[in-house]
């Protein structure tokens, strides 16, 4: 099954290495892992989504934590998160298109249901940009190949997650904040799931 | 120049170079000293080095450096320190590294690398040594300034003892080494540790853990390496005698528990006791101390102990579940683990649980640790079932055990490890005494027949299997504890990887006692070729040199034992002498460590030990 963790790291040369290597040593395949700079100057943000058995969310965790470049990771596959992927799609379309006949008019009527945006039109193509969920854009991609668009090329930057709500005081203090601290009198665990944390990876679009 | 280390912030902090930094920072650590080679990179800190009161010992090979900072930090409990310089010397410490690892021990290589300006280029000597170490460090720094150096040092030594400790490295380029910077030991501190943010055992859980332990009829206490590492040895006895519960003992936990003890079983695993594994398989309830359920220890997982409950006492939450499904998890600190549990019996009915052989204080019996083994209460009922259970376990193995066959004329490894421990024993040695092994049927023999009282009494690549361990690791065990008897216990194969460290012996001018286990092969391949391979002995013989004309080349005296009455006199001579003693005992040549349990076997399916003489079996056929 696939898995979602995000991870905040320290912005540090040789910590992707780390990070990567721990999941090549554990033989699991990573299906998408984006990286980039966050609120704070000395801290990455990893969204790692990566495809293994259920029982290994846990050691997966556990052994990033145990880097010691991480300062924090959540698992956010249980968990109410908006979950976003950026895509961009190439699409064959327009008078000199192999195939003649696809009109541009169905590839932007395609893109307006999808909430897609044209960000450029050539001669023989259009390229369409899209953020949203990937079974959304997997959506988007089935329809243009059923709809016998050739697809030219595929961008995609793989999945960013984010939790609902304010970070958690442990996130907080995780970054070193004084504020949001709490302390947890030793009867409660901090890490344990919330019962009420079962949403799915993938749960419905609220577009604005 | 005199250069004073502070431990508090100093109002003018001195410059120094990188290289004084580094003496500075490691005597600031209480650092006295340290294994390594020069070479190229690393010139100007050894160039640095006469400033320091840091002993330097000078191996014979870089492996040997970093295996003898692990014996160091094995028998110390301190963190061991090696060096190299770049390229080579580095890419030979890799076996050092890894062995340190697999069995989690606190050691901070620190390695010369090429000028900041050319990494990257292949300059003559480079190698990417903190990729190469990456997955067998638990972390690994390159430093290019020397600013970076002091805080670094620090930081590499808090990260290799702190929670589940384990080797780190420093890659240091020459010119940060060149370069100066202010140093101040305190304000280069590191940041306060940052436990893992897994590590935690709540009350639910401990309340679980002790509802399983009073429900419990069969219970087994597991003592492995993390009780050795946490210096919980007396908590765990004292929690054992409580309860009633017998103790079976990891390779690497050896020690932890006294042999002697009426509840210690003994070794667990492909070569443990047939009673021990038997008790396993038989258990309703595990309590696992500080290990990690290897395979080596487990067997087939699919029939590994099927009734028993489990409890993991760990720090390292990554290993909860890894191999073994468990019922209760308490992450954290064995000793505080235990502390908590002991703390949440007392709140409970006193009644509710059978309170049996409440440890008492006094008594000094040699390795009871000062709790009194002795006034352990052995007719406290609430196990005691289940201790004669595993008692009656036990059925005929003491007869099968070459120990107590009928003499043959023939000296076998188990009557030179027997004998060296009675010999330390009878010489009231035995707190005294640490051996080092290296890896194969010599160290399962040694893990059999020597009975390790005191906690880092034994000294041996668990995880790593590493051969060529003892020799170098023994020379770390001994600068450790210069009034130890430090015996080497290594095969004919093993011996023969580090045996250039003969040398540094005799350069350091130690008293190391070595007991070569000579039986012309490979044995534990040869063992497995025999049982897996039709006896198909493909490079299991191996020439050896005369060892002790070897030694003699050294300066080492040493002699040849071929029969079990020169066992004993010998070893007395070995180690009541002043330098080191070479003593080649020819054995068996083809001699099995029994019982063994074939890979993929379960772990009550072992393979007993013969009931007959091998040889006066073979002479009646």
């Amino acid at each position: 099954m696939l898995h979602t963790f995000i991870a905040l790291v320290d912005n540090k040369p040789g910590v992707l290495t780390r990070v990567a290597s721990l999941f090549r040593r554990l033989n699991i395949n990573i299906v998408s892992l984006t990286v980039g700079e966050t609120e704070r100057e000395d801290v990455s943000r990893m969204t790692i989504v990566c495809d293994a058995p259920e029982n290994a969310a846990f050691r997966v965790r556990a052994s990033l934590y145990k880097l010691e470049t991480t300062r924090n990771v959540d698992e956010v596959g249980r968990s109410e998160a908006v979950v976003r992927e950026l895509c961009l799609i190439k699409v064959a379309a327009g008078p000199n298109a192999p195939h003649g006949l696809q009109s541009r008019t169905q590839v932007f009527e395609l893109a307006q249901v999808f909430r897609a945006r044209v960000v450029d039109l050539a001669p023989d193509s259009v390229m369409l940009e899209m953020t949203g969920s990937a079974s959304k854009i997997e959506g988007l991609i089935q329809v243009l190949r059923e709809s016998g668009y050739e697809i030219l090329e595929v961008s995609r930057t793989g999945r960013m997650a984010m939790r609902r709500g304010a970070h958690s005081s442990k996130v907080m203090k995780a970054l070193g904040s004084k504020a949001h601290q709490t302390v947890f009198d030793g009867n409660e665990d901090p890490d344990a799931l919330d019962p009420m944390d079962s949403l799915p990876n993938q749960f419905v679009e609220h577009e604005t | 120049m005199d250069l004073d280390v502070q431990h508090t912030a100093m109002p003018h902090p001195p410059t120094l170079t990188g290289a004084e930094i580094v003496w500075a920072t490691l005597a600031g650590e209480g650092v006295s000293t340290v294994f390594g080679y020069p070479g190229g990179a690393i010139l100007p800190i050894y160039d640095a080095l006469r400033k320091f009161p840091i002993h330097h010992v000078l191996v014979r090979h870089e492996q040997s450096a970093a295996h003898m900072a692990d014996g160091y930090a094995r028998a110390s409990g301190d963190v061991g320190v090696c060096m190299a310089t770049s390229g080579p010397g580095a890419t030979n410490l890799v076996t050092g590294i890894a062995t340190a690892m697999l069995d989690s021990i606190p050691l901070v290589a620190i390695t010369g690398q090429v000028a900041s300006k050319v990494l990257g280029s292949d300059a003559f000597q480079e190698v990417d040594i903190t990729g190469i170490t990456l997955p067998i460090t638990k972390h690994n720094f390159l430093v290019t300034r020397a600013e970076d150096i002091a805080c670094t040092v620090r930081e590499a030594f808090q990260i290799a003892r702190s929670g589940r400790p384990g080797p780190v490295l420093v890659d240091i380029t020459k010119d940060a080494q060149q370069a100066t910077a202010v140093f101040d030991f305190e304000m280069s501190k590191p940041r306060a540790y940052r436990p893992h943010p897994m590590l935690h055992s709540g009350l639910g859980d401990r309340n679980r853990a002790l509802e399983l332990i009073k429900q419990s009829r069969k219970p087994v206490i597991f003592a492995g390496h993390g009780i050795i590492q946490s210096g919980a040895e007396r908590e765990v006895l004292a929690f054992a005698e409580r309860h009633g519960i017998p103790v079976a003992t990891t390779l690497l936990g050896l020690g932890a528990f006294p042999a002697s003890h009426p509840l210690a079983l003994g070794m667990m695993g492909m070569h443990g006791e047939s009673w021990v594994n038997h008790a396993i398989q038989n258990a309703d309830l595990l309590l696992a101390f500080g290990m990690r359920f290897d395979d080596r220890v487990t067997g087939n997982l699919a029939h590994y102990a099927p009734n028993a409950k489990k409890i993991h006492i760990e720090i390292d939450p990554s290993e909860i579940n890894k191999n073994v499904k468990v019922d209760v998890a308490l992450i954290g600190d064995l000793k505080e683990v235990l502390k908590s549990l002991e703390s949440s019996l007392g709140k409970q009915d006193p009644t509710s649980l059978q309170d049996v052989g409440h440890p008492q204080s006094g008594g000094s019996k040699e390795g009871a640790r000062g709790l009194a083994t002795e006034t352990w209460d052995q007719t406290a009922d609430a196990t005691r079932a289940w201790r004669e259970e595993i008692r009656s376990l036990k059925g005929d193995a003491s007869v099968r055990d070459i120990i107590n066959l009928p003499d043959n004329g023939h000296l076998y490894a188990a009557h030179v490890i027997n004998d060296i421990w009675q010999e330390a024993k009878a010489a009231g040695r035995l707190a005294d005494t640490v051996i080092a092994t290296d890896v194969g049927q010599h160290q399962m023999w040694e893990a059999q027949y020597f009975k390790h009282e005191d906690t880092r009494s034994l000294i041996t690549s668990g995880g790593l299997g590493t051969m060529g361990f003892a020799l170098p690791a023994a020379i770390g065990a001994k600068m450790a504890g210069p009034d130890k008897d430090v015996w080497v216990i290594v095969g004919d194969g093993g011996f023969q990887m580090t045996a250039a460290e003969l040398s540094t012996i005799q350069q350091e001018k130690l008293h190391i006692n070595i007991a070569v286990i000579n039986n012309g092969f490979l044995g534990m391949v040869r063992q497995w070729q025999e049982a897996f391979y039709d006896k198909n002995y493909s490079n299991s013989p191996i020439l050896s040199p005369d060892f002790v004309k070897l030694a003699d080349a050294h300066g080492i005296p040493g002699t040849h034992v071929r029969e079990r009455k020169d066992v004993v006199p010998t070893v007395t001579r070995a180690r009541t002498g002043s330098e080191t003693f070479l003593i080649d005992f020819v054995v068996e040549k083809e001699d099995g460590v029994y019982p063994m349990i074939a890979p993929g076997s379960a772990l009550h399916e072992m393979v007993r030990r013969p009931t007959k003489d091998p040889l006066l079996e073979t002479s009646e056929d």
